[in-house]
């Protein structure tokens, strides 16, 4: 232990602590920009570049920064002086005077960690106006946008992308006033290997990074007196749209939800989960023909298309290992323009589809040709609670509301797709029933739930063993990959999620500052609603063997296999 | 690979093939005691070899270090020794650095423009010359300084340009 001073506190911290987390355990803030810990991957972007967070140390000239300065014994720190602030007010100024004034136009107005710096250091005036970095916007992407003009050149994009999720897409490129965070070669983000998974616009401190909103052609649709606008839901937004509105981490909001998008003016509302239990039967169905048959084996879930990205860019030799289903988005909609267009009574070309998605990926999904484009429109977590303050709903008072029938049911196997094990955890509930004939006596695979980034376990479905990987974050998933390439796999089936934490913790959910207690409260709800569910296992839902009774026959057959499954295309890494 | 190896006459890597080009890294990069850190030396090494560095020996690089292109491209970006484009057979640098310049490095440039009958920073038609203006080389005791192909000459001034280049000119005869 170390002893030192902070603003005249005698505290013990352990040695290598750094200033910055010696003061936050006194309840001391000490303002930062760049800095930001990425506990889920056990990494930190501290490149100490920014210089928001110095403070000044008793008997030493200059200033240091906090955030990569450790102790050392008989330290006397001092956060608060004249000097420390001011020279933090200067820096913030600096970066101001080459930032854009725009905020009242800036999708992170009134959350953006710049604008907050400026407000909480009572930056009054523009006092270095000048020159100004001219760089383009790149609007490429349907999932994000980015525009360096803004960019305070922290480099967390980088860190989260080369480090946790190992796609290396982003690395600062040119020097001085045109130094920015761009890609190889400086080439639209669509034409690179990015995954679309958005987590560096859910750690980007202002409107750098945002994601490519979809909000005014919904709007549109919703007001076209032509069109039947229906809407699904994922599992994910249920549980982390209410801290949109003040409420506690992982508020379970479902029937205001519902409610809210009634009186947006949705025709229908219906449930991803409804389709997250049909992929369980199609992607169970998969599995059992491939351990029984000798198919490829271990068969990879394919619910996440930044994961289905990845794979096609990074190892393109592996593309037969995947599930052929396509994902509980693109299931919904094209079930929704054939069958639910049938139940309805109405053309499908007039029926327009939106799904609210945790997710910036789901919106370039919706856009893969092969998918069919049944997904009009994809709206994330965060673009729906804005909507949802345009119309001037008022979300606290909403009732709680139920989805339309046909495809609103679901189980609490479909709930659970929105955090990492889950999607492995419901295929298993059924896989078990289709290989006994019975149901599990406990559908609670504790086994498979946490956070650890790379999870196995072993299930026993009567005589056979089904060995399970699971893993989240693209890191570990690379990993996973690189032992299946290998030959060192063991595994029947392995799930993979792009985002650390699973969908819970996707690039579309409100804005957590990469903290992960609000990921584990996010999923620890959808398990709640799991356990509250009198139905807990796919194959039982009455909607779904409805589906499958009136228009699909069983699972795999010739018209599931038409409208559910999909292909994978080879990518240039 | 092939497209950007198209010959402009007196460009010196294009008598070799491009195959041995990538093996004579391919043999650097194994002669390393590591990879890590080793993106600096490979790229001087490649620009050795190759001329210039066009995005595919950028691409070749990242894969045979197991870092991202992106990487790459921001290293080369940052240091104004890199380029991208291809350079000519030779190569004038005139260092534009602040001592170079008040001491008359800009009349020196304007002289190579007028004599060699080119833009600073690009490269003649014909392929024989690159004129580029670089910052700082760190030699600003014999300010002002330029290299060519390689050679220093230092406290110029604009009446010594025209005896340089017939120099070079004269060596290559020579040869």
């Amino acid at each position: 232990m170390v002893n030192i001073k902070i603003n005249n506190l005698a505290v013990q911290v352990e040695a290598g602590t750094t200033i910055l987390d010696a003061a936050r355990a006194q309840g001391i803030n000490i303002p930062t920009l760049c800095y930001m810990k990425m506990e889920s991957a056990g990494c930190t972007n501290a490149p100490g570049s920014c210089r928001v967070c110095m403070v000044e140390l008793e008997g030493r000239a200059n200033l240091v920064p906090a955030c990569v300065t450790t102790v050392w014994e008989g330290m006397a720190v001092q956060t608060n002086t004249t000097r420390a602030i001011k020279t933090r007010r200067t820096v913030v100024e600096l970066f101001l005077s080459n930032h854009p004034k725009d905020c009242l136009v800036c999708e992170r107005n009134k959350n953006c960690e710049l604008q907050t710096l400026a407000a909480d250091l009572n930056i009054r005036e523009d006092k270095y106006a000048g020159k100004m970095a001219h760089h383009e916007k790149d609007t490429t992407s349907e999932s994000l946008i980015r525009d360096p003009e803004k960019c305070v050149l922290c480099r967390r994009c980088e860190t989260i992308c080369n480090e946790v999720q190992t796609v290396g897409v982003y690395s600062a490129i040119n020097r001085s006033l045109e130094t920015t965070v761009s890609t190889a070669f400086n080439a639209p983000v669509a034409d690179s290997t990015c995954t679309f998974c958005g987590q560096c616009v859910s750690v980007c401190p202002t409107g750098a990074l945002t994601q490519a909103s979809h909000t005014s052609e919904v709007w549109t649709a919703l007001n076209d007196p032509d069109k039947v606008v229906i809407v699904q839901t994922a599992p994910a937004v249920r549980v982390a749209l209410g801290e949109e509105f003040g409420m506690a981490a992982g508020a379970r909001v479902t029937g205001k939800m519902v409610a809210g998008l009634r009186r947006m003016g949705f025709r229908h509302v219906y449930d991803t989960n409804f389709a997250a239990d049909l992929t369980v039967m199609e992607e169970a169905h998969e599995l059992l023909d491939r351990v029984k048959n000798g198919g490829k084996l271990p068969i990879l879930t394919s619910c996440c298309p930044a994961w289905v990205k990845f794979i096609e860019h990074q190892f393109p030799t592996l593309l037969d290992v995947p599930s052929t289903c396509k994902s509980p988005q693109e299931m919904f909609g094209a079930i929704a323009k054939t069958y639910l267009a049938q139940k309805l009574g109405v053309d499908p070309k007039k029926m327009v589809v939106v799904s609210i998605m945790p997710c910036l990926a789901k919106k370039y999904e919706a856009a893969r040709e092969e998918l069919g484009n049944n997904t009009d429109y994809v709206l994330s977590t965060r673009e729906l609670a804005s909507m949802f303050r345009e119309a001037g709903i008022n979300f606290h008072s909403l009732p709680d509301e139920d989805f339309d029938p046909h495809m609103g049911e679901s189980t609490g196997a479909g709930t659970i797709f929105g955090t990492t094990g889950g999607v492995i955890e419901a295929a298993t509930r059924t896989a078990i029933y289709e290989l006994t004939g019975k149901n599990p006596e406990n559908v609670e695979f504790k086994q498979l739930r946490g956070t650890d980034n790379i999870r196995e376990a072993t299930v026993k479905a009567g005589d056979t063993e089904l060995k399970i990987g699971i893993a989240n974050g693209l890191a570990s998933a690379r990993k996973m990959l690189e032992n299946i390439r290998d030959g060192k796999s063991q595994y029947h089936a392995i799930e993979i999620m792009a985002c650390p934490g699973g969908c819970v913790g996707g690039g579309g959910q409100p804005y957590h500052g990469n903290d992960q207690s609000i990921i584990k409260e996010r999923a620890a709800s959808l398990y709640a609603i799991d356990g509250e569910k009198k139905v807990r296992v796919s194959h039982e839902n009455a909607e779904v063997k409805k589906l499958y009774d009136e228009f699909l026959e069983k699972p795999g057959s010739h018209k599931a296999h038409d409208l559910l499954h999909t292909k994978y295309v080879k990518r240039a890494k | 690979m092939s497209d950007v190896f198209i010959s402009k006459e007196g460009v010196s890597f294009m008598e070799k093939n491009e195959k041995a080009l990538y093996a004579e890294l391919d043999a650097y990069i194994g002669s390393l005691p590591t990879k890590q850190g080793a993106l600096i030396s490979v790229l001087h090494k490649a620009q050795d070899i190759f001329g210039f560095l066009p995005k595919e020996v950028q691409e070749y690089v990242a894969e045979k270090l197991d870092i991202p292109t992106s990487k790459v491209y921001g290293v080369l970006t940052f240091y104004s020794f890199f380029t991208m484009t291809q350079k000519g057979k030779h190569r004038v640098n005139v260092c534009m650095g602040t001592a170079c310049f008040v001491r008359g490095a800009d009349k020196v440039l304007e002289k190579f423009e007028r004599d060699l009958g080119m833009k600073a920073n690009t490269t003649r038609e014909d392929g024989l010359w690159s004129l580029d203006a670089l910052r700082c080389i760190g030699a600003c005791g014999l300010a002002p300084i330029i290299t060519v192909d390689g050679k220093s000459y230092g406290r110029l001034t604009e009446d010594d340009v025209t005896g340089i280049i017939e120099t070079t000119l004269a060596k290559e005869e020579a040869k």
